[in-house]
């Protein structure tokens, strides 16, 4: 394996998650009864006709200005030639050799480097249905079609063969992944469909030039199958190019229960599709105004993110990595981090209480109450003294709870601290007499058993006694008798 | 005499129907009839009238070829394929007139998807001509001429991709018009050849055949080739007369096929332009020669995308006597189609292949772009042209089918129209051996208005549209 170089390109398919088709009204619905979000258009009933969805093309013009790519000022659609029951039409309308977007590049990090990744193109076409057969009915002698996906707008974006590792192609596919759901195209859900990855891979000699024999695979519903499949692949190729003999150029499926790679079944693959310009659509022409006005529209893209947190916060690779991890956490951090001018202690919170609070609610945290204000009140309510860390978690709860601000659940529980010296030393005053054992074991020697004396304070005080006082005046008061 | 009450649409309405009961036997012009429908669209149609709120078509019986879809009602392009196929929703076309209180008699026959100058490539039963019953109507849209001649309806709605409205018009001796590409939305169209396809209207009469137009014409957000046009207002204006228009006569459209008396017919006609006061001066276009060339690689290639739907998985015919899913599909293809639509579906799929796209289509595409300049260039110095509509009259039954190239040869005048996407009317100018000649009138894009005004004056000046075969 040693003498060969893995060459990988990546089809990317993400389905635009626009309110309808790219040629017609329907709206699509994944888990919705099957064949019950068509109408004659996306079922290509005699006599109907495509017309273009423009917040389609919207979202095609943010996905390429995102990823660095030239807008095509004119670009058309082609018709793709081919049988196959799922394609109502039989032919598919997608864009052969004018796509809206060309060129650009990804870029992300990989093994401690970053990696800038060449985009070809990016392109709109339409989803085809789906075919369900015996694997889920049981029985084999029929299939059935579910067109509900029919005419969903499918954006393909299509990378330079330039990954090198099975493992680097799922970064690049992590990284596209991140920017779509980021400027909120697409769902990007690998489990549902909406995002699918197909690598076109090949080997060659170390050290050559030249492109070896590729071959497609298909069909894999997580990160985790699409590493298998390249992982097998590439030594299923590496075996053949061993033994002298060449790869054939096919398209593969991999089969999760075997872990291998497998010829498609069926028709021998027909590559001619025929393309020719679609007659029933105009040309699409996105001009400079447009394209001016989508550019303010984007966010600050994940990648740029995390470098800024890092430098102007302070914080960890890692700990911006888990910030940025969706839009919204990164929104949220960048917030309350502005508000209080206490990242580090945001982060803490952020990824240790307040994640711990969302998973157990099971929501994300665009739909919780808690907001940067929230949290920005809780840092300063402990940072002034007005209640303990500890006091401070169960107030986070509340809040989480009833949405209610800090300072107004503290003022309503009564949880305050409490910080008049005098009333403190009153109540250690109180638990000294009451203990007499521990405290006589702290004059002693027994320096530890204050501990308990402190959590008798506490607790007669119902946690509200400031930790660090209460100690400083046991200390005093149990040197002193 | 509907607006002022002289008859009422359900009276005109079973007139029409008993016509059709007395002649349709002889002429066959439908495959569906729709007397209940039409009956209570009459009615309908009637109610509007007495409100006020009629339009210039409500009430009037019409047909409509059977390549539109007609909610409710079986639309099968003639076809095995969509035999029992009932789709659910209007074209557009046919939803405008129904809007305007139209009252459909039925659907009209034709050949087999729009394939055809004869009406002989219709899966269920030909079309025979009013004027000689053992000849053809012309085609594709032969019913719609031949019910408009037999006095089975008042108008009818064709399509016209390489001359099916007004070849069959020609041949049959009634009026047909071509509008401009983008003028009548195609939603609803079964499509044939998605860039040269359009619906056109076949009268008795210059001024229906406007007031057609005007109903049905105007943009369509469900057809994005529909051009944003201006309120339609095809029928005022078209009493304007020749005087002073220069009109062009091509002289590569006098072709060597041309048979005596349509040459003498044309030629008679164009005098009497003349002496109406238009001007005439002979033209060239000389890209005409490709045009056959040029339509038989586009058209096909189009209709091998347009019908490659046809698989027997949705809808219509479906063949399930295969092995497998790939033989059902190829069985129902192959007894689903006609022998001409197979046909051209294989030419269509050879001139897209790899290997062959740039020889074929690609050069067609171009050779258009030739074509379309050479009518742009003409136009600058006249304002329409005017050939025959057809090289020959009505031929016997049977007469062309054994030579498809023959069959072709039949659409020389008007496949360039359709290539450029100009509009063109077709008028009778004469009979040739008792058989109905026509004259093409063409003119630049959207020149739809200039054209019914010749057409007009033509008509008011001459006495051919008064005449009516006897049956």
């Amino acid at each position: 394996m040693e003498k060969y170089e893995i060459v990988i390109g990546l089809e990317i398919h993400a389905e635009l998650c626009t309110e309808s088709k790219l040629f017609c009204n329907c709206a699509y619905i994944f888990g919705a009864l099957a064949n019950d979000c068509t109408c004659p258009i996306c079922l290509g009933m005699p006599g109907t006709l495509p017309v273009i969805n423009r917040r389609a093309v919207e979202f095609s013009v943010r996905a390429g200005l995102a990823m660095g790519c030239e807008i095509t000022p004119s670009s058309k659609f082609d018709r793709k030639n081919y049988f196959y029951p799922d394609l109502p039409k039989n032919y598919q309308i997608s864009q052969y050799d004018i796509p809206l977007c060309q060129n650009g590049q990804v870029s992300f990090e990989f093994e401690g480097e970053l990696r800038t990744v060449a985009l070809r193109r990016i392109h709109l076409e339409e989803d085809a249905g789906k075919s369900i057969h015996a694997e889920v009915t049981g029985d084999p002698t029929r299939s059935f079609m579910d067109f509900n996906r029919a005419g969903v707008p499918l954006l393909e974006i299509v990378s330079e063969p330039e990954l090198h590792s099975p493992e680097e192609a799922i970064a690049y596919c992590r990284a596209v992944k991140e920017i779509l759901e980021y400027i909120e195209v697409s769902d990007c859900n690998m489990e549902e469909g909406s995002l699918r990855c197909e690598p076109n891979l090949s080997l060659r000699p170390k050290g050559s030039k030249e492109l070896g024999t590729r071959t497609e695979i298909k069909n894999k519903n997580s990160f985790q199958e699409l590493i298998d499949a390249m992982e097998y692949e590439v030594k299923r190729q590496a075996r053949i190019l061993d033994a002298g003999e060449e790869v054939v150029q096919e398209t593969l499926l991999f089969d999760a229960s075997t872990g291998k790679t497998v010829a498609m079944r069926g028709k021998e693959e027909a590559d001619d599709y025929r393309y020719f310009p679609e007659p029933d659509l105009v040309h699409v022409q996105i001009s400079d105004e447009w394209i001016e006005e989508s550019q303010p529209t984007l966010p600050e893209l994940p990648a740029a993110r995390r470098k800024r947190f890092i430098s102007d916060y302070d914080i960890s690779p890692d700990n911006a990595e888990f910030l940025t991890n969706t839009r919204p956490l990164a929104e949220f951090f960048d917030e309350a981090a502005r508000l209080s001018g206490e990242p580090t202690t945001c982060a803490n919170w952020i990824m240790g209480d307040l994640t711990r609070l969302l998973n157990t609610a099971e929501i994300e945290i665009q739909d919780a109450k808690v907001t940067p204000a929230h949290l920005n009140e809780l840092i300063q309510l402990i940072g002034d003294a007005t209640i303990s860390g500890k006091i401070a978690k169960s107030v986070l709860d509340d809040a989480f709870e009833t949405g209610k601000m800090p300072k107004q659940i503290v003022s309503e529980k009564g949880l305050a601290q409490i910080t008049d010296t005098s009333e403190i030393e009153t109540i250690v005053l109180q638990v000294v007499e009451e203990n007499p054992g521990p405290a006589q074991d702290y004059r002693d020697g027994t320096k530890k058993a204050i501990g308990f004396l402190v959590g008798q304070v506490m607790r007669a005080t119902r946690g509200k006694a400031n930790p660090q006082l209460v100690n400083e005046i046991l200390t005093r008061v149990l040197s002193t008798d | 005499m509907l607006d002022s009450g002289q008859v009422s649409s359900v009276e005109l309405t079973q007139a029409y129907l008993e016509r059709i009961e007395a002649v349709e036997a002889q002429v066959r012009s439908f495959i569906t009839l729709t007397p209940e429908q039409a009956l209570r669209q009459a009615e309908a149609a009637d109610r509007m009238l007495a409100t006020g709120e009629a339009f210039p078509l409500t009430g009037i019986p019409m047909q409509i070829k059977d390549v539109m879809c007609t909610a409710g009602v079986r639309t099968t392009c003639a076809s095995r394929m969509l035999e029992d196929y009932v789709p659910v929703y209007n074209a557009t076309a046919v939803d405008r007139l129904f809007s305007q209180g139209a009252v459909m008699l039925g659907k009209g026959n034709m050949d087999e998807f729009a394939m055809g100058s004869s009406c002989e490539n219709s899966a269920f039963h030909p079309t025979f001509n009013p004027w000689d019953l053992g000849r053809v109507p012309g085609g594709s849209s032969g019913g719609a001429g031949a019910s408009v001649a037999s006095g089975e309806a008042v108008y009818a709605l064709g399509s016209d991709t390489g001359g099916s409205v007004r070849q069959p018009a020609s041949l049959c001796g009634v009026v047909g018009l071509k509008p401009s590409y983008g003028t009548v939305s195609r939603y609803g169209l079964v499509a044939f050849a998605s860039s040269l396809d359009q619906i056109g209207p076949v009268g008795r009469s210059v001024a229906d055949c406007a007031l057609v137009l005007e109903a049905i014409a105007g943009h369509d957000p469900r057809d994005a080739t529909s051009l944003p046009l201006p309120e339609a207002n095809y029928a005022s204006g078209i009493d304007r007369g020749v005087e002073g228009l220069r009109l062009g006569v091509p002289s590569e459209y006098f072709v060597e096929g041309i048979e005596d008396g349509v040459r003498r017919a044309v030629e008679q006609a164009i005098a009497t332009l003349e002496s109406l006061g238009a001007s005439v001066r002979e033209v060239s276009l000389p890209s005409t020669k490709y045009a056959l060339a040029c339509y038989y690689i586009i058209a096909p290639s189009e209709c091998s995308a347009n019908l490659a739907r046809y698989d027997g998985v949705k809808y219509g015919y479906s063949d399930q006597q295969a092995d497998d899913m790939w033989g059902a599909m190829e069985q129902t293809r192959r007894h689903g189609f006609g022998p001409e639509v197979t046909r051209r579906i294989m030419l269509g799929t050879f001139a897209l292949s790899a290997g062959y796209y740039d020889a074929y289509y690609l050069k067609a595409q171009q050779a258009r772009t030739l074509i379309r300049q050479d009518f742009a260039t003409v136009f600058q110095s006249v304002d329409a042209l005017v050939t025959p509509t057809s090289p020959v009259v009505a031929f016997p039954v049977g007469d062309k089918t054994g030579d498809p190239l023959q069959m072709y040869l039949i659409d020389v005048c008007t496949l360039p129209v359709n290539i450029a996407g100009l509009p063109a009317l077709s008028v009778p100018c004469g009979f040739s051996d008792g058989l109905p000649v026509g004259m093409q009138l063409i003119g630049p894009h959207l020149s739809e208005p200039t054209l019914l005004q010749i057409g007009h004056a033509y008509e008011q000046a001459t006495e051919w549209h008064k005449r009516f075969p006897e049956l």
